[in-house]
């Protein structure tokens, strides 16, 4: 194993930057710990980060133009849009920032996060829907009746 | 070891040509990582918690100022800001980092920790304005829940900023070991995820509120 060069594996795949960095030598077992995070921070390229970078600078300035510039009259298209252009941006952070990919740690980063996704997906839409019905279906109160409560 | 396959090439003249491949992880000994971002996960199911609270109680003004009234998007563009150019320089930092540049990796990430702190000036800033302007996390259950959400997301950036601090006198003390790389990549992919949760909070909270 000391003489061994490995193939590319596991890295962003089909990204040449960051292959040559696997090649470097597994001589000692401190090795391990240069460079490649698992799934982590490491296995970046300033192609890479310079990419993620101009994508969110564009996904984040267009959702603030819209908002601030009232592109659309209409309130709800423009939240939809907001919405969308927010879940885009976070698939490029994961994937340019964070480097996730399924074959990171043997996958399990990825698990661990689909897993955490479900979490939050369930608490996100069950809280919304449930208190909204719960909500609805109070008794109407006014703003004024509202300041008057104890 | 049986995992370690050589390529069935006839040509064995040159040891350099020689390469092996693993039908496994090639770093299984490596935690670290995969627990902090197991941590991290936990950290996303806080926020999923402090947002959903956000989206229950974000109407609920209580006779008192919206969103609309109180958000200067301005300064939460300029916020944003701050934290994405965060973000890329601490990539640039890791970049730095492997390839063995201290003095550079230095540099990038005190800009990092400069950039963070402007971050938590303006949020500072706004959030005095708020409570001055009477509108503090005791005047409705809108602000209760806006305060506690982006207050926690602030508070993790302050940390981060701590943590970015310990790690440079640490690198300056020790130069850089594989523990303190593992330590930057850790602390990497804290600062990256909070960007992400900022994502939510600008989208959710500042843009959609003003919408409403």
């Amino acid at each position: 194993m000391s003489t061994a060069s490995e193939l590319p594996h596991g890295g962003a795949a089909g990204d040449a930057d960051v292959d040559t960095r696997h090649v470097h030598g597994h001589g000692h077992d401190e090795a391990h710990v240069h460079g490649h995070g698992p799934g982590g921070a490491a296995h970046g390229s300033f192609k890479g980060y310079m990419t993620g970078f101009l994508l969110s600078v564009v996904l984040t300035g267009i959702p603030f133009w819209l908002v601030m510039g009232k592109v659309f009259q209409d309130h709800q298209t423009t939240t939809l849009i907001v919405l969308a252009f927010a879940i885009v941006q976070i698939l490029v952070h994961m994937v340019y920032f964070l480097h996730l990919n399924t074959s990171s740690e043997g996958g399990w980063n990825m698990l661990a996060l689909i897993f955490t996704m479900v979490l939050v997906v369930i608490t996100l839409s069950g809280s919304l829907w449930v208190m909204y019905h719960m909500n609805a279906n109070m008794m109407p109160m006014s703003p004024q009746d509202m300041r008057n409560m104890p | 070891m049986s995992d370690i396959q050589a390529m069935p090439t006839p040509v064995v003249a040159d040891k350099q040509d020689l390469q092996f491949w693993m039908k496994e992880d090639h770093h299984p000994e490596n935690g670290t990582l995969l627990g902090f971002w197991i941590y991290l996960m936990s950290d996303c199911l806080i926020f999923a918690c402090l947002f959903a609270t956000y989206g229950v109680l974000g109407r609920s003004y209580a006779g008192g100022p919206s969103g609309a009234d109180l958000f200067e998007l301005p300064l939460v563009a300029i916020n944003t800001t701050m934290l994405l150019l965060s973000s890329i320089t601490y990539g640039f930092a890791v970049l730095e980092m492997q390839k063995n540049r201290r003095g550079t990796m230095m540099a990038w990430l005190i800009v990092t920790g400069l950039f963070g702190a402007t971050f938590l000036g303006i949020e500072l800033y706004e959030f005095a304005n708020l409570i001055h302007e009477g509108a503090g996390p005791q005047r409705s259950a809108f602000l209760s829940s806006f305060f506690t959400l982006v207050g926690t997301h602030g508070l993790h950036v302050t940390f981060g900023i701590i943590w970015l601090v310990t790690l440079m006198v640490q690198v300056t003390q020790r130069g850089l070991s594989p523990e303190n790389m593992r330590r930057l990549s850790c602390l990497s992919l804290f600062w990256h995820f909070l960007d992400v949760v900022w994502i939510g909070v600008f989208t959710f909270v500042y843009l959609m509120g003003v919408l409403r």
